[in-house]
């Protein structure tokens, strides 16, 4: 039972930010390089968010960020933070309205042409709310579906990924990653005949592999989210 | 109708290049007018497995983007009637594989050939999508163990998305599971995966089951395919994945332990 009585939710949210290092911010020609960089992939970058990492040049004085700011909006960047600042970058990207930023995990280095990691599964028509999938999703397929639930006639083989808003269903073994819920809904469940799961995910709480309990290991199971963690029961 | 099919594994070293020389070599002696086409651009190998080496002038690449007619590089088999090699250049890399330049060497191939065989190189490059990309069927070699089996699985997906027959929404590639360096005694002792764990992974037919076997190093290593070596057991096992291939109904073989004579255990000879 959702109660009502507030008119929003508040709620944590992990999200993936680009982040932009600046090694060499004074460079005359730093703008022409950026500009030259984010060409390759200008809908990869468009309206992205970026945090700005001062780590190489935190022991320098502060760039001027009001210009740098308005630079980047310039060409559809939207700067959302500071990230490694010492106290005075800090405070000139507060005063230029960004957030400070703990200091994050990196990634690779963003390159430019970067396709999506992971390749699109079979071609499937949605139909219905939930995506139905008849056919084994094999190592290194993905499948999304942010909108509503997945069901998967046949077995996910380790490397593979379903990624749902909603509940996930897997009628064979579940040997890959398993995301539910990616938008928050913590009522989301995943069911599998079989679990052999590297990784399964409600709500952004995750669990893996070496975590479950092997009463429930390769037997028929539910997972739900209780609160901060998850609970996988054997369905009998 | 001819058929292009694939051999390809995802890993390396599992017997791609031995399988694609044995099986090209059985459908030829079966009668089927067969070509063997080198994807490896420079790393070949399949001349040396198929002993032609020594009588390459022109490559497959050379085909695609020199111009040099197909018949040129063509090298017919001196041992088997109907069958062809196409070898591939040792110098030029994967690049140097266009899309449109594969087709069109396939589709004259097809105008000569029963079947294409397609010996595609390890990883899940250029190379491997270039000769997985025109099949009709794919043999999946895999070894019994457990990444040889997780990289067979990656293909079989590549093979079910980024397939010419995926894309253009036709039926799917026809699969197939081709076990190779099967030691049953070691798969007895629990030291490999068995068959059925394989195959309840992958969920595809199985083409055959190839035995662990000192033959198939000899006959690579003398350029010979090891279904010609008659007394070899790795060659009764690619003969029997042949007729399969072919739709006939064959028992597998060689899944469990031989059992050792008396003479053979006094001397731990083995085969």
């Amino acid at each position: 039972m959702s109660s009502r009585s507030q008119p929003f939710q508040i709620r944590g949210s992990l999200q993936t930010l680009l982040s932009l290092r600046l090694v060499e911010p004074h460079d005359p020609e730093f703008f022409a390089k950026f500009l030259d960089k984010i060409a390759h992939s200008p809908d990869f970058f468009r309206n992205a968010p970026i945090v700005i990492d001062a780590a190489p040049v935190a022991s320098l004085a502060p760039i001027d960020f009001a210009e740098l700011v308005t630079r980047l909006r310039e060409h559809r960047i939207i700067p959302v933070g500071l990230q490694n600042g010492s106290p005075a970058w800090n405070e000139a990207a507060i005063a230029a309205g960004l957030a400070i930023l703990p200091e994050g995990r990196h990634a690779e280095p963003a390159r430019a042409k970067e396709a999506p990691a992971a390749q699109p599964g079979p071609a499937v028509k949605a139909t219905s709310p939930a995506l139905l999938i008849t056919e084994p999703v094999r190592g290194g397929q993905q499948i999304y579906a942010p909108d509503g639930d997945i069901v998967v006639v046949g077995q996910v083989g380790h490397g593979a990924e379903l990624i749902a808003g909603g509940h996930i269903h897997v009628y064979g073994s579940l040997r890959g990653r398993a995301f539910a819920g990616i938008d928050g809904d913590e009522s989301a469940m995943i069911f599998c005949d079989q679990l052999d799961a590297e990784l399964l995910s409600i709500a952004g709480i995750h669990l893996v592999s070496e975590q479950f309990d092997e009463r429930v290991l390769k037997k028929r199971a539910k997972v739900a989210c209780d609160g901060e963690k998850l609970v996988v029961t054997a369905l009998s | 109708m001819s058929k292009v099919i694939v051999v390809t594994s995802g890993k390396g070293g599992v017997g791609k290049t031995t399988s694609a020389a044995a099986i090209a070599t059985g459908l030829a002696m079966r009668g089927h007018k067969t070509v063997v086409i080198d994807f490896d651009v420079g790393l070949r190998n399949l001349d040396l497995i198929m002993g032609c080496e020594r009588r390459v002038v022109f490559d497959f690449i050379n085909v695609i983007n020199d111009g040099v007619r197909l018949n040129q590089a063509l090298i017919k088999d001196k041992r088997v009637e109907n069958l062809s090699i196409l070898p591939t250049s040792q110098t030029k890399d994967k690049e140097a594989l266009k899309q449109e330049g594969v087709q069109k060497v396939l589709d004259e191939l097809k105008g000569e050939f029963d079947y294409i065989i397609c010996d595609s190189p390890a990883g899940i490059e250029r190379g491997a999508m270039m000769s997985l990309y025109f099949a009709d069927e794919a043999i999946i070699v895999t070894n019994p163990e457990v990444s040889s089996v997780r990289d067979s699985d990656r293909i079989l997906g590549i093979l079910n998305s980024k397939s010419r027959r995926a894309e253009l929404g036709l039926d799917a590639v026809k699969q197939h599971l081709l076990v190779t360096r099967y030691d049953a005694e070691r798969v007895t002792k629990g030291e490999m995966l068995k068959l059925d764990d394989i195959v309840e992974i992958l969920a595809i037919p199985v083409l055959g089951v190839i035995p662990q076997c000192s033959s198939v190093l000899s006959a690579s290593n003398v350029g010979m395919p090891v279904i010609l070596d008659e007394k070899s057991k790795a060659s009764d096992a690619y003969k029997d994945a042949v007729s399969r291939l072919l739709g006939e109904e064959v028992d597998l073989r060689f899944l469990l332990p031989e059992k050792k004579s008396f003479f053979e255990r006094l001397f731990r000879r083995s085969a």
